[in-house]
């Protein structure tokens, strides 16, 4: 069997494993579905009138749309921490002292998680997406190519961001270290454009809040769905991604390929 | 070394060395295994058994050493050493969350066999090992046995012809640990090598046809167990006591004896054999002395292992050729 073959096939097979987990334990997966959810309705209809007037807005229609594009990327945000953790608790376990010792392809444990991660923040944004729109979120004017590409920028997001939690999970001696160290993951989008216009902070934080991973992400997907102005956050956000997904990819991989204790 | 000596033996180390900062764990140990033999490397705990199968099963490298498992030389060729070996490690290495059927069927698939024949294989071996009704039932819910025989039915299903069991029976019960030995025993008779680690003396010297005791990341001593057994000083007979007036006269009565005062026991030096046991009876006959018990104790790998370990710990060893005579 050639090498990319053999990749596939093993990648597929640990695929399969980590997504049978996920299936039967859900409850990981559900319960970091919550945060953003609880925060979207919070913010919506607790603090909407509010926040909706703080952004030169009529009612809290107008905050649905702007909250919701933050929203999703704090939900891949939040459905990496169980990649964190499940990572973290998979290498404690005799099984991957097995995979190891098999003539398997090296890699496929990682790429395994990462592949069943991806799928997971996909169908934990397109959830959250739901909620959404059943609030009254509405897309103004995407095109189906704007769609695509607001499509691709969450895939993208999703796999940077899981490279690092992989790391995370790696490096953290147990499940409970894991979520800590991914913890920043979901509060990030706190001090990001997610919530407020970043122009609206006080003049020191606004450079920390508009240079961070997710508020150019968040503003590009904005942009996508809602038309409004995208300027230089698109290629910052892929730069993002892109050096994310390298940093955890190195970052991950040497852990792996280090002798286990 | 010429390529038959390669060729015939399964696992062939020289010099293997390992340190874990300024902790050396493995100090040069040299040891060959003939395919199709099992091996048993015997020591006590924190000794490096676990440390050497893990470095042979390519877990983890070894800062030293010339090493060839399968033919294949481990630091050049691990792919192909992984591809003819099996591991059972001494902490559970079966997936927890899926059931005992889901763990086969993920080897089978790690093996590139076909879906029928996965299917196939994992439904023997889980026939073999007992596990038919235990199948549809998530590993983590196993028993210690049940998770050992699961473990060892995954290590299986590629049919390796080398098999690492480090310290297979480790907390089992003695039952379950009988049915392991029956498994290790059928796994022979199919020409399998097996290298295995314990440290139970009964284990090496009931399933090995060589032990190499190891103590300290050295090898103290390596060789049929008849041959360890004939290392040491012959066995005794040991006469209990329970009145000490009683034991005091036949300590005097019987001066060529070793006094254990807080027992009440004699110790006499003798081979066990029935000549020489009657030679004793008689002397005692003739002496006047009665002994509430009488208990003959022929050299076992016990004795080995003491003798070149320097330990005097006996708490779960059960100590084998002894035969009670009342």
């Amino acid at each position: 069997m050639s090498t990319l073959a053999l990749a596939v096939r093993d990648s597929n097979t640990m695929l399969r494993r980590n997504l049978l987990h996920a299936r039967r334990y859900p409850s990981l997966t559900l319960n970091l579905l919550l945060t953003p959810i609880m925060l979207l309705l919070l913010f919506v209809y607790i603090f909407g009138d509010v926040m909706s007037a703080g952004i030169g807005g009529s009612d809290r229609s107008d905050y649905v749309a702007y909250i919701v594009p933050g929203i999703l990327m704090m939900t891949i945000g939040g459905t990496v921490i169980g990649t964190a953790v499940s990572v973290s608790t998979d290498m404690n376990e005799g099984i991957i002292a097995r995979f190891r010792t098999m003539a398997i392809h090296r890699g496929s444990v990682l790429i395994g998680h990462v592949i069943g991660s991806l799928m997971q923040c996909l169908a934990s944004v397109v959830l959250v997406g739901a909620v959404a729109i059943a609030i009254g979120f509405r897309s103004t004017d995407a095109t189906p190519l704007e769609w695509l590409a607001a499509l691709g920028l969450l895939a993208l997001f999703s796999l940077a961001l899981i490279w690092i939690a992989v790391g995370m999970g790696m490096a953290s001696p147990n499940a409970e270290a894991a979520a800590n160290s991914a913890q920043p993951l979901i509060l990030l989008p706190l001090i990001s454009s997610a919530f407020i216009p970043a122009d609206t902070m006080p003049g020191w934080f606004q450079p920390i809040a508009e240079y961070q991973p997710f508020t150019p992400a968040i503003e590009t997907l904005r942009g996508l769905l809602l038309g409004t102005e995208i300027g230089n956050n698109w290629w910052i956000a892929i730069l993002w991604c892109v050096a994310l997904a390298v940093l955890g990819y190195r970052w991950s991989t040497a852990s792996f390929n280090r002798d286990p204790k | 070394m010429t390529s038959t000596t390669t060729h015939s033996l399964a696992i062939a180390a020289k010099g293997l060395h390992k340190a874990y900062g300024d902790k050396t764990v493995l100090d040069g140990i040299d040891l060959a295994v003939p395919a199709g033999t099992v091996f048993s490397l015997l020591g006590p705990n924190g000794a490096g058994k676990t440390t050497a199968v893990k470095i042979l099963s390519t877990l983890i490298t070894a800062d030293a050493g010339d090493l060839h498992v399968g033919g294949h030389d481990l630091a050049v060729a691990p792919q192909a050493v992984r591809a003819a070996i099996g591991v059972t490690g001494q902490f559970s290495a079966v997936d927890g969350l899926i059931t005992g059927e889901e763990n086969m069927l993920l080897m089978a698939d790690l093996h590139h066999l076909s879906r029928s024949e996965g299917r196939r294989t994992a439904a023997e071996l889980l026939e073999r090992f007992d596990l038919v009704e235990a199948a549809k039932k998530p590993a983590s819910s196993y028993s210690g046995g049940m998770k050992r025989r699961l473990d060892l039915a995954m290590t299986l299903v590629g049919g390796p012809r080398i098999i690492f069991l480090d310290e297979p029976t480790t907390g089992l019960d003695p039952r379950s640990r009988h049915n392991m030995w029956q498994i290790i025993r059928e796994l022979v008779s199919d020409g399998v090598t097996v290298f295995l680690t314990t440290q139970y003396l009964e284990e090496a010297d009931e399933l090995a046809d060589r032990i190499a005791v190891l103590n300290d990341g050295k090898i103290a001593a390596e060789g049929t167990a008849d041959e360890l057994k004939r290392l040491i000083p012959g066995g005794h007979v040991r006469l209990r006591f329970t009145d000490p007036a009683a034991y005091q006269s036949a300590a005097v009565a019987l001066r060529e004896v070793t006094r254990d005062d807080e027992a009440l026991a004699l110790t006499v030096p003798s081979g066990g054999s029935q000549r020489e046991l009657r030679s004793i009876l008689d002397w005692l006959d003739s002496a006047g002395i009665e002994a509430d018990e009488l208990t003959v104790h022929t050299p076992d790998l016990d004795d080995v292992f003491f003798a070149l370990t320097g330990s005097t710990d006996t708490a779960d060893v059960p100590a084998q050729s002894k035969e009670t005579v009342r």
